[in-house]
């Protein structure tokens, strides 16, 4: 089996900081790492790897150059090839815009039986590039596969989240599926595996290695525009209660009766 | 447009740099180079204290002819023909933006059987509901939906698509974006009008909420959003309004639905509707352990409430993530939000902050949650919740 599984290189947003004063993003230290809905997506095609030894992982991200670190620790996971699309011609690109890099990305890869991807990226959390990608590639898809049940001869049967529970789904293959954190456990890198990811080739892809016209991909080919943006207004601090446990207790319900709120 | 830097008031002195959310800014020479990773967001601009920077338009720019794309248009979402609570709130929330633009607001429903349904959405008040009914569409799949919604939105021309960003939404949005080659802006907190040019200004929360950006759609439709469930105002319901109702011709080729829905299984989850609750009751990390979360359940049982959770608790596996409040659960907006033990990561919230009255009971008197609390009480929270269920209960 053939598994091209798309990853991104995201800030960890759990660390970034607003500095107080100027109300603009501290990302001075901001450590880059492997979007964590995409590792739950390597290890899905990792575990079919595991049953299926005849199985080949690739994997595939757009981004700039250090945006081959994650590459490495995926292949350190355990998939066996790297491609990474990069080129100041891709900046600046909407989801719309990603997607139609990543289909040619994937196409020039070649053959395949499953493209995985993460639900969504925690930069932008738009979950967004996935679905997008699929109908590029005239594919199939499911969204927030929380387990795959059975590989059959000419389908897969999943399990999608729902908010309320969620559906079992047969989805005809070949096809993409977006995977979320609760689907399984990410592997660990192993020594060996980092080892041997470090004298690994990572291919390097431009637009004219895909053959991509410079208007059809980055800023250019993007529909959406970002006008303005700016950091939430923090609301303005209440009223802290004191006095003993008792007193609060009372000060509390008191005000809250006294507004009508309860 | 892009950025361009007025050398001749530059000071090199970097704040664009540390401004920009998108690292995408270096400087060579004392001089900012813009980067291949500049979205054109202008965050440097409000940066610079020396006006040494500058957004251009550019010339040539693709269009499509949108002179022709009218209305604003809602995803009527349901599930065992009940229509999603986020429909409610679409229609009320594109109704406003009609009004602004002066057209029409129009409502799709999908399904099967689904006249008493398109009857229901009707009297929140849309002027005209379009109906595609069929068997294939009895539970949403992405090849039958976006097939019957794309063929639709070709035949009338929305000039705005909004879809709430359920699960649902947010697999058929992009995939009706790209069929119909516009963009799609996700999950967002706040749309408007621009008075000037009448086009869909679309506000949303990235990096974990802790940059707000404004994203427009300028030269392709329809401009689409996805929306936050429990944010926007619910539409009024009047069963005496009457709007014009359109039927959609839906055909299906054999083999053309490549996805079918074996079943669909309801898990204890829903019993946990945090969008709908008045009170809500959240604990976090302080809580010490899973044990911690039957205080909290009192207190929320006491107050009508049901209860929430930080991520971090449900990282730790004290309790199912379908309680999470937050960034990556659920956003809520009830009467009361009682955060127990909560520090206050900003992805928390981003996903409580617009509650009515929110009361912080934490341990550690720095605990961000008590910059956006109207009451805080610092104290043993195992302490405080019994002292507040006694006051409740008049026994103190």
């Amino acid at each position: 089996m053939k598994i091209i599984v798309c990853v991104k290189q995201v800030p960890d947003t759990t660390e970034i900081k607003v500095d107080p004063v100027k109300g603009t993003l501290m990302r001075d230290g901001v450590p880059s790492i492997l979007n964590p809905d995409d590792a739950n997506a390597l290890e899905a095609a990792l575990k079919i790897k595991d049953e299926y030894p005849n199985t080949e992982v690739d994997v595939v991200s757009m981004g700039p150059q250090q945006a081959s670190y994650v590459l490495r620790e995926c292949l350190a996971m355990g998939a066996d090839r790297a491609f990474l699309l990069s080129s100041m011609a891709f900046g600046g690109a909407d989801t719309c815009s990603t997607s139609t890099t990543l289909a040619y990305g994937v196409n020039k890869i070649g053959e395949y039986d499953f493209i995985f991807a993460g639900r969504q990226a925690i930069d932008g959390d738009t979950a967004q590039v996935g679905p997008q990608l699929a109908q590029r590639l005239g594919l199939p898809i499911a969204t927030y596969v929380q387990s795959i049940r059975e590989i059959r001869e000419n389908s897969v049967i999943v399990e999608r989240q729902l908010e309320d529970g969620y559906e079992v789904l047969e989805v005809n293959r070949p096809c993409l599926l977006t995977a979320v954190k609760e689907m399984n456990e990410p592997r660990y890198m192993t020594i060996i595996g980092i080892e041997q990811a470090y004298k690994q080739e990572i291919t390097v892809w431009d637009e004219n290695d895909l053959d991509l016209d410079q208007n059809d991909c980055g800023l250019k080919a993007s529909p959406t525009k970002v006008f303005r943006s700016f950091t939430p207004p923090p609301k303005g601090k209440g009223e802290m209660l004191s006095g003993t446990v008792t007193e609060m207790a009372h000060s509390l319900v008191a005000k809250l009766t006294e507004k009508h709120i309860l | 447009m892009s950025i361009i830097v007025i050398e001749e008031k530059c000071k090199g002195c970097g704040l664009c740099v540390q401004g920009c959310p998108f690292d995408a800014i270096t400087i060579s020479d004392r001089l900012p180079v813009i980067g291949a990773a500049c979205t054109e967001c202008g965050a440097c601009l409000e940066n610079c204290k020396f006006e040494a920077l500058q957004k251009i338009e550019d010339g040539a720019v693709r269009e499509n002819d949108i002179s022709k794309y009218h209305d604003v248009w809602v995803f009527a979402e349901q599930r065992g023909n009940k229509l999603m609570p986020v429909v409610i709130e679409l229609i009320g929330e594109g109704r406003r933006l009609a009004d602004e633009i002066g057209c029409g607001l129009g409502v799709i429903v999908c399904g099967e059987n689904v006249d008493q349904l398109a009857y229901e959405a009707g009297c929140y008040g849309p002027d005209k509901i379009y109906v595609a009914d069929a068997p294939e569409l009895k539970t949403y799949t992405t090849d039958a939906y976006t097939k019957v919604i794309y063929e639709a939105v070709m035949k009338y021309k929305p000039e705005i698509l909004l879809l709430g960003a359920t699960h649902i939404g947010r697999d058929l949005g992009p995939s009706i974006a790209v069929k119909c080659g516009t963009g799609l802006t996700a999950d967002c907190t706040k749309l408007d009008i621009n008075p000037e040019d009448k086009k869909l200004m679309q506000t949303r929360p990235a990096f974990g909420g802790n940059l707000m950006a404004t994203i427009v759609c300028e030269n392709h439709r329809p401009q689409m959003a996805t929306v936050r469930p429990g944010i926007m105002e619910k539409a009024q319901y009047n069963r005496e309004h009457s709007c014009e109702e359109i039927r959609l011709d839906v055909k299906f080729e054999e083999n053309e639905l490549r996805e079918r829905v074996i079943k669909v299984v309801k898990s204890m989850r829903e019993k946990v509707s945090l969008t709908d609750a008045d009170v809500i009751v959240s604990g976090g990390l302080g809580l010490g352990g899973p044990e911690g979360f039957e205080l909290v359940n009192k207190l929320a049982a006491r107050l009508g409430g049901v209860v929430g959770a930080s991520r971090a608790a449900v990282d730790a596996g004290w309790i199912p993530n379908s309680h999470q409040v937050g960034q990556t659960g659920t956003t809520v907006k009830p009467n009361i939000y009682i955060a127990c033990g909560i520090s206050g990561a900003i992805q928390h919230l981003a996903g409580m902050q617009e509650s009515k009255c929110i009361i912080a009971i934490n341990k550690n008197e720095n605990a961000p949650i008590f910059e956006v609390a109207d009451y805080g009480i610092v104290g043993d929270l195992y302490k405080v919740i019994p002292a507040i269920l006694n006051v409740l209960d008049g026994l103190e």
